[in-house]
């Protein structure tokens, strides 16, 4: 892990979910997403079932927007850990196929891949599921803007706070 | 109207506090309220990628229930999103237009815009089952 730490900005971070790589987020406070396992390159995020978020009142299966939130969150930190130095970044698009319905009651897991980091543009894949990543509900293709604007990046600083880079 | 029927059903569309206006004949339109914990970056401040991807389709999936007579609840084969600028801290709309219905598969195509409908923040296209 001591060249993945050099080499990546997040690598510090680098094993399970980092709570400063998701806490600052007010939506993901609001959905109690949590951070799964950061890795280089990939990560895999947790979002909890909860009644508010159901799309079909009579299966009680999650609405697939949801899902988009998942993995979309999934994706940009996929993105973040394949960074040598943290930049802004912004989801360009994205495309989500729905594969089956997600089981009632059960937690949601996202996993994104960044599998080919440009100089401006990110290529992310991903899938989520709810019992076994080898049975997905759903399957993601997204790309994303590196240094996406001049802002600092609300990652940057976060981790920045607390030490991490 | 069976679309505003449909957001009063579904849970998550009250979460997001959308609501549908009054066709004008050009197409069903929904609004996402603002609201503080939609927030996806707080240093712009903008809305959740997430949640824009999640208005689009939402907006899709109650233009084709108001839009047909299908008995069912449509349900995503898939859905793509463009986001084509940031989105603010304020109210945003959609549009949704049915580009193709057929007997099993509907093509919707799905638009939200901020201050001008000119100036698109996010475009979106999916296939529902019927």
């Amino acid at each position: 892990m001591a060249s993945d730490e050099r080499r990546y900005a997040l690598g510090a971070l680098f094993g399970t979910g980092a709570a400063e790589l998701i806490e600052h987020i007010p939506h993901c406070r609001r959905l109690g997403m949590e951070v799964v396992r950061v890795a280089p390159r990939e990560a895999t995020v947790r979002l909890p079932y909860r009644e508010e978020l159901v799309g079909d009142p009579v299966r009680k299966v999650v609405f697939g927007g949801v899902i988009t939130t998942l993995l979309d969150h999934a994706s940009g930190l996929a993105v973040f850990c394949s960074l040598p130095e943290l930049t802004a970044i912004a989801t360009l698009d994205l495309r989500i196929d729905y594969l089956r319905a997600a089981e009632p009651g059960c937690d949601l897991v996202g996993r994104a891949e960044c599998y080919k980091l440009g100089a401006q543009v990110a290529f992310v894949r991903g899938s989520a599921w709810d019992r076994s990543p080898d049975d997905p509900f759903a399957s993601l293709l997204a790309t994303m803007m590196v240094g996406a604007n001049t802002t600092l990046s609300p990652m940057a600083r976060a981790v920045r706070e607390r030490g991490g880079t | 109207m069976r679309g505003r029927r449909a957001l009063e059903h579904i849970p998550y569309a009250r979460f997001l506090g959308v609501t549908l206006e009054e066709d004008d004949g050009d197409g069903s339109i929904c609004r996402l309220p603002f609201r503080d914990d939609l927030v996806g970056n707080a240093a712009l401040p903008a809305l959740h990628g997430g949640v824009v991807g999640a208005f689009l389709e939402l907006a899709a999936l109650v233009g084709l229930i108001d839009q047909t007579d299908s008995e069912r609840v449509p349900r995503p084969i898939n859905f793509s999103v463009n986001y084509l600028r940031s989105v603010g801290p304020r109210e945003t709309r959609a549009r949704a237009e049915i580009v193709k219905q057929g007997r099993r598969i509907a093509n919707v195509r799905v638009v939200a815009w901020q201050d001008d409908p000119a100036k698109p923040v996010a475009a979106g296209i999916g296939n529902f089952l019927v």
